[in-house]
């Protein structure tokens, strides 16, 4: 535990932080930003996770395990998604989230 | 001491958040994302999980932030600004997530949360072990997932990003790259 930190601190830190992450992702048109804003979500997640194993079950490492397995499957999630991002690029020289709506028709 | 450098990395956590999902600057937003990051890997050495913020910075702040950077200079102009989104979707968000955010804290703080005390098991030695044992109390399915998951995230980047596979005729003849 953090000395003179309660758990409720930390986790209001990472629920106001997945709120911002939400508000950017409801509010940006460009898909590489709505992409950062998921980071932000998954983050503040990921510390919801750290701060319960630690100050709830410190004798179990299974929060760490879980946030180690997110930041796993955050980077896999990017990858893709920038390579798609890439691919939208070169077809319609955009990434705005209004223009892409081929799939639509 | 460990509380005023938890105050400081609270703050600049939020402000740097607050500031990536505000700015119109693509670049600026992401090296604020890049600082956000940092700042929660801080957080983890702050905790005591020294591992999981050693593999924070290097795979979130050292990867995932230098990814999206390279996309960035590839898809925009380096003095792009973003338009400002509408009033009425930034009110509507904005008073979405405030509503959200103030359930759930009300939520957390009207919860009792109970300590289950035991000797704590967090070191380098045991996520190492707990990580490749099979059955009870051990992680090694999730690992060999993860593992099979990555290989398939390398391949679907692969396939998805090179552009002659499935590329329409007109598009490459237009553009070769």
């Amino acid at each position: 535990m953090i000395p003179g930190v309660s758990l409720l601190e930390i986790l209001t830190v990472a629920t106001l932080m997945f709120f911002i992450g939400v508000y950017g992702f409801l509010t940006r048109k460009n898909l590489i930003t709505v992409l950062m804003s998921l980071e932000l979500i998954l983050n503040g997640a990921a510390i919801n996770f750290v701060a319960f194993n630690k100050y709830l079950y410190p004798g179990t490492p299974a929060g760490q395990f879980f946030a180690l397995f997110l930041i796993a499957v955050a980077a896999a999630e990017v990858a893709l998604a920038i390579a798609i991002v890439i691919n939208l690029y070169r077809r319609i020289k955009s990434v705005d989230v209004e223009n892409v709506n081929t799939l639509k028709h | 001491m460990e509380k005023i450098i938890f105050y400081i990395l609270a703050v600049s956590i939020l402000a740097l958040s607050l500031l990536s999902v505000l700015s119109r600057r693509l670049l600026r937003s992401a090296v604020y994302l890049f600082g956000v990051l940092s700042a929660v890997a801080g957080f983890y050495f702050l905790i005591g999980y020294h591992f999981l913020g050693a593999v924070q910075l290097t795979v979130y702040a050292g990867g995932i932030v230098v990814l999206i950077i390279f996309s960035i200079l590839l898809t925009h102009e380096i003095d792009h600004k973003m338009e400002r989104p509408g009033w009425l979707r930034a009110g509507a968000a904005g008073a979405l997530c405030l509503a959200g955010a103030a359930m759930v804290i009300q939520l957390l703080s009207a919860n009792p949360w109970a300590r289950v005390e035991a000797a704590e098991r967090s070191d380098l030695d045991t996520l190492g072990v707990l990580l490749l044992t099979p059955g009870e109390g051990g992680y090694l399915l999730p690992f060999e997932l993860i593992s099979i998951l990555l290989l398939a995230a390398i391949i679907g980047a692969v396939v998805i990003a090179k552009h002659h596979l499935g590329g329409s005729r007109e598009n490459q003849e237009n553009q070769p790259l």
